[in-house]
């Protein structure tokens, strides 16, 4: 089976966020796989034990992403490939991710792409559906549950909270949701491996593709921070007095209830 | 600039969700003047489309087909492609909601279009149609446009204001026929468990716990207390990890982001994850044994106490407050 993984490099979820110069500031901040993409590499792992084959996973990104490529190869993932387009854009959206990962797939005939259901920094959720629509191929979002025999699948989806049981057939691209496996931590001999494993850098002009091919369809014209929220009141007294108090302040004070 | 704007409407047990009447309330900021067309895709759904023109759209295409009765993306992308093929809208609006999710990115690729996705606020600056959306889970927020092809978006339940029901407005509810192709997706089961009632993204309520409700048994007092404020129950990260809970409940910066007009937390330190998924809720009421806890530095209101003891209480005194309603 020829699996591939989507995946992201991220802000740790630990990190504040500050700007400089209008933009999001990542000095100094720390970089993690995006915590969804994890599941995603962890499911193909196991896909690959059950069924065999191979898992590459794809980043497209900047040289940082080796980092968390190579956390990929060590929990398990036998090849990765970067494809760094900071040379060659300079703003990109979700459109182009996904132009970029569909034509780098278009000839290499996957059975199975998994990647996070979203992203936790840009939020968007796009570039899944996306893939699969220029790679021709169904796809189903939200998975916690994936089971394969022969080219039938069947999965579980999350739809805010409900499960749906789907049946459908490879190729297919799926989305993991929480709750889809726990994601192993890469073993020292595991590090030790994914040095020695395949790892291909790609740019634009590898796939063949130009600069306005993959030009985005938005533009961010303004990043800001919400307003800082303020500490409001702890209430004191008899409990029974504080909750009656609480209740009639939700009540006329706040109009909530 | 006056624009042509779709709404794809959202069914559920029958009804039009509240998420589909808050994006016709959108779209009538994006159409600024133009044509608000919503659109109705499913098996029996003629009688909603007086409502949904109720509510502030200009008239209704309704697509019906059997293959259609449960969403996939197969189905409905074909029933909106066809309806945007027929219309040629300028901008198309969705629920931020999984329906919302699992479609827009694909028909807003398959036409090369820009889609900006859980937006919380929408102007128009400089013949701009310019979206507001959180990014890093609500730890910051970015303004954008779409600068190519048709302009999708999807909206975040409970942030756009939809327009006041008018039972006097009119307008013309007309079908199209689609032709559905054979679905690569078939739905064999639909298993029901989280949702009883009040849907977690979309509820003005939210009660949530924490690792102090301590097992599964003690989000019982939660639960009694969404059901009397008619809301509904999340979690943070830690009790979901504990088992205490399923992790569609989840709110954090994995898990939902919610933005419910009362969120309350029992038992949540408030660790910055979860901050993430709630801060941006418009009254928040902190219930903590621990008065240092994080939590309280972005409450509104806080109690110092244990939840078993502070929950029943409020639960008691809700009561006697829809009373004496």
């Amino acid at each position: 089976m020829n699996i591939y993984v989507l995946l992201k490099r991220t802000f740790d979820t630990e990190e504040k966020i500050t700007l400089a110069n209008g933009k999001i500031n990542e000095d100094g901040a720390e970089f993690i796989i995006n915590p969804y993409d994890e599941y995603a590499v962890e499911e193909a792992i196991q896909v690959r034990d059950a069924q065999g084959g191979e898992v590459t996973v794809v980043t497209v990104g900047n040289e940082f992403a080796e980092k968390q490529l190579r956390t990929a190869l060590a929990m398990g993932a036998d090849k990765a490939v970067l494809i760094n387009i900071e040379e060659d854009v300079a703003y990109g959206d979700q459109f182009t991710t996904a132009k970029i990962i569909s034509k780098y797939l278009k000839d290499k005939d996957p059975d199975l792409i998994i990647a996070g259901n979203v992203a936790i920094d840009g939020g968007s959720g796009q570039v899944g559906p996306r893939v699969a629509e220029l790679l021709g191929i169904p796809y189903i979002t939200t998975i916690t549950q994936l089971k394969i025999a022969g080219t039938n699948v069947s999965v579980t989806r999350d739809v805010e909270g409900d499960a749906e049981i789907i049946e459908t057939s490879l190729p297919l691209l799926v989305t993991a949701q929480q709750g889809l496996n726990e994601p192993r931590y890469p073993s020292l001999p595991g590090i030790m491996k994914a040095r020695k494993k395949p790892f291909e850098e790609l740019e634009l002009d590898d796939l063949e593709l130009e600069e306005d091919d993959v030009a985005a369809k938005t533009k961010t014209i303004e990043i800001y921070l919400p307003p800082k929220k303020e500490a409001g009141k702890v209430l004191s007294g008899d409990m029974s007095e504080q909750v009656k108090e609480l209740v009639q302040l939700l009540r006329s004070e706040a109009k909530v209830i | 600039m006056a624009r042509k704007v779709l709404v794809l409407g959202e069914v559920r047990d029958g009804s039009l969700r509240n998420v589909s009447f808050e994006a016709i309330g959108a779209a009538n900021l994006a159409a600024d003047g133009g044509e608000v067309v919503g659109v109705l895709v499913g098996e029996n759904i003629q009688t909603l489309g007086n409502e949904f023109i109720q509510y502030g759209a200009d008239r209704v295409i309704t697509v019906e087909d059997e293959k259609l009765a449960q969403y996939t993306s197969d189905g409905y992308a074909q029933a909106v492609l066809a309806v945007i093929a027929a219309e040629n809208p300028e901008g198309i609006i969705f629920g931020h909601t999984a329906l919302g999710k699992d479609l827009a990115p694909r028909i807003a690729g398959k036409l090369n279009s820009g889609l900006i996705s859980d937006v919380t606020s929408i102007e128009e600056a400089g013949g701009n149609l310019v979206f507001t959306r959180p990014i890093y889970s609500g730890k910051a927020f970015e303004k954008k446009i779409v600068t190519d092809g048709v302009i999708f978006a999807t909206i975040r339940p409970n942030n756009i204001e939809p327009l006041a029901k008018d039972e006097s407005r009119t307008g013309d509810v007309s079908s199209l026929r689609v032709e559905i192709k054979d679905l690569r997706a078939i739905i064999k089961d639909v298993v029901r468990k989280a949702t009883e009632g009040v849907d977690l993204s979309e509820a003005k309520v939210v009660i949530a716990g924490g690792r102090g409700v301590k097992s599964e048994e003690g989000f019982k007092p939660l639960k009694e207390l969404a059901q009397v404020l008619g809301g509904a129950v999340g979690a943070s990260r830690g009790a979901c990890d504990a088992d205490y809970c399923d992790y569609s409940l989840q709110i954090g910066q994995t898990g939902k982001v919610v933005t419910p007009d009362l969120y309350i937390a029992c038992g949540i330190s408030g660790a910055i994850q979860h901050l993430a998924g709630m801060s941006n809720s418009k009254v928040i009421v902190a219930i903590n044994k621990d008065p240092e806890a994080n939590i309280f530095k972005i409450a509104d209101y806080g109690i110092v106490g244990d939840l078993f003891e502070v929950v029943p209480l409020l639960i008691e005194e809700c009561k006697k407050l829809k009373l004496n309603v």
